[in-house]
């Protein structure tokens, strides 16, 4: 019999606050969390969450995971004693970059000081698997526990990467997500050397105008269960996820493939996944970067693998609010998404103005509206609303989750 | 110049280096065990950068990874500076 992954718990710390609730509901009102050029968690205080010790031994991006994880888990009301074996439990947490903020700082300490200097923590600070470590270590998780590196789709392969796990039987739950915490001197600087970033510091994804992504920061951590193991304990039941797709474009380091064709091909091997047809799709949650090529290739991939479907299902982009949390962002758009689903609404591309050329789907630019159910698809029925969260990372990586909630 | 490595001002330093590390200060002790503190062998080598910067002793991952109490590593701080 196929196993099945729901969703009992989820937890975030973004631009927009710190809570899964208030990204949701913040985004749905029309906030933007960007501020300066930048999506900064300015709300985040590490010792809310973690002791003195604990501070000093986690990078940013650490310690966001830390905090989300606690929300998501306490979420999914696993308490002091977890409903699971320790070592039926995973942990897959993905990042883009990792600890960036401590190899900065400490090769200062190199430059200014000499290498007797360096921290001995450097090395378990920036590695990038430091996240889901840490959360293992934290909450004694004896199962798979890894980091997944792959830019800016790593928050989604994550997610897919952790759902297999249970799927699999290699798990009964697994706690995963995304992290990332890069707006630091050299990444900032290196994004904006390769004209990726704004330079007018403004997320518009799909709009004419755009120039770039605006970068943010933060973590999302969802608490993943096997269906019946959830069901005998009487979990609380956020949504499912329903299938992932993921692919590689082996095209380009940075450039997507221009015909979206990869990208397209893990949309519908998600959906396939699934066991859906696009007209199921009740809401399509965009990678969205507001870089004009992504955009463009995203639309593209949308056209091919939704059809007709794609002009008419409502697209909108997590990073018009929060801006781009890189490998953070697919776990954290994947939590908005099932947010937006159990809300029933769609909420909106904030600052999507003017349409571009080619550009022509329902990019959702006047504001939050309920979701209408596509209704044409019989997987899509008893109240039951579903959705694809789009991620591209740099190297080509194409990875599609689909989520489904009551 | 390092400062002089009197047995009390070695004590100060490695104490108050300690409780930086996030050890408790009323735990620490010189009797108090490192295990005790929680303090494990990457602490104890971002204290031997503390006393180095401070004293000019120069200590190894090799002589502070079997110190087992605060006098421990300030008696080993003491007599290599003298």
């Amino acid at each position: 019999m196929t196993r099945r992954v729901v969703i009992t718990g989820v937890g975030a710390v973004t631009p927009l606050g710190v809570g899964a609730d208030a990204l949701v509901e913040r985004w749905a009102d029309g906030e933007c969390g960007i501020e300066d050029g930048a999506g900064r968690c300015s709300d985040f205080e590490p010792t809310e969450f973690l002791s003195s010790k604990e501070a000093r031994r986690s990078d940013r991006f650490s310690q966001f995971a830390i905090a989300a994880c606690a929300e998501a888990i306490d979420a999914a009301g696993w308490g002091d004693a977890f409903p699971y074996e320790p070592g039926e439990i995973g942990c897959v947490v993905g990042t883009g970059i990792g600890g960036l903020g401590s190899l900065e700082e400490q090769e200062g300490v190199l430059r200014e000081r000499g290498p007797r200097a360096v921290s001995p923590l450097s090395v378990p600070l920036m590695m990038g698997n430091a996240a889901a470590a840490t959360l293992a270590m934290r909450h004694g998780l004896h199962g798979q526990t890894y980091g997944v590196v792959s830019a800016c789709a790593a928050g989604a392969n994550a997610v897919g990467a952790a759902s297999r796990m249970i799927e699999a039987g290699d798990a009964e739950a697994a706690i995963t997500g995304g992290a990332e915490a890069a707006i630091t001197g050299l990444a900032t600087a290196a994004f904006a050397a390769m004209g990726a970033t704004s330079p007018s510091g403004v997320s518009r994804p799909f709009d004419a105008r755009r120039d770039g992504f605006v970068m943010g920061e933060g973590a999302g951590i969802l608490v993943l269960e096997e269906a019946e193991a959830a069901k005998r304990r009487g979990a609380p039941v956020l949504g499912e996820v329903l299938g992932y797709g993921a692919t590689s474009d082996a095209h380009h380091l940075t450039a997507p493939e221009p015909s979206g064709r990869e990208a397209a091909r893990a949309i519908e091997l998600a959906l396939a996944d699934a066991d859906i047809s696009a007209e199921d799709v009740d809401y399509v949650n965009a990678h969205g970067t507001s870089t004009p090529l992504n955009d463009r290739t995203e639309t593209e991939a949308l056209k091919a693998a939704l059809g007709e479907h794609a002009w008419r299902v409502p697209v909108s982009s997590t990073k018009s609010a929060i801006g781009h949390l890189l490998g953070a962002a697919g776990a954290v758009e994947a939590i908005a998404t099932l947010g937006a689903l159990r809300r029933g609404i769609v909420p909106p591309t904030l600052g999507y103005e003017e349409p571009d050329e080619d550009l022509d789907l329902d990019y959702v630019g006047d504001g939050t509206r309920p979701l209408q159910s596509q209704g044409n698809g019989e997987a899509n029925g008893a109240g039951r609303r579903i959705a694809i969260s789009n991620a591209f990372g740099f190297g080509g990586h194409n990875a599609v989750l689909c989520i489904a909630a009551e | 110049m390092p400062t002089e490595a009197t047995t009390d001002e070695v004590e100060r330093v490695i104490v108050d280096g300690l409780a930086e590390l996030g050890a408790d200060r009323e735990e620490i002790s010189r009797e108090a065990t490192f295990e005790n503190l929680d303090v494990d062998s990457l602490d104890l080598v971002e204290v031997a950068q503390i006393v180095e910067e401070k004293f000019g002793v120069e200590l190894e991952g090799e002589d502070v990874k079997d110190l087992r109490t605060v006098g421990d590593a300030v008696d080993l701080v003491v007599a290599r500076s003298s």
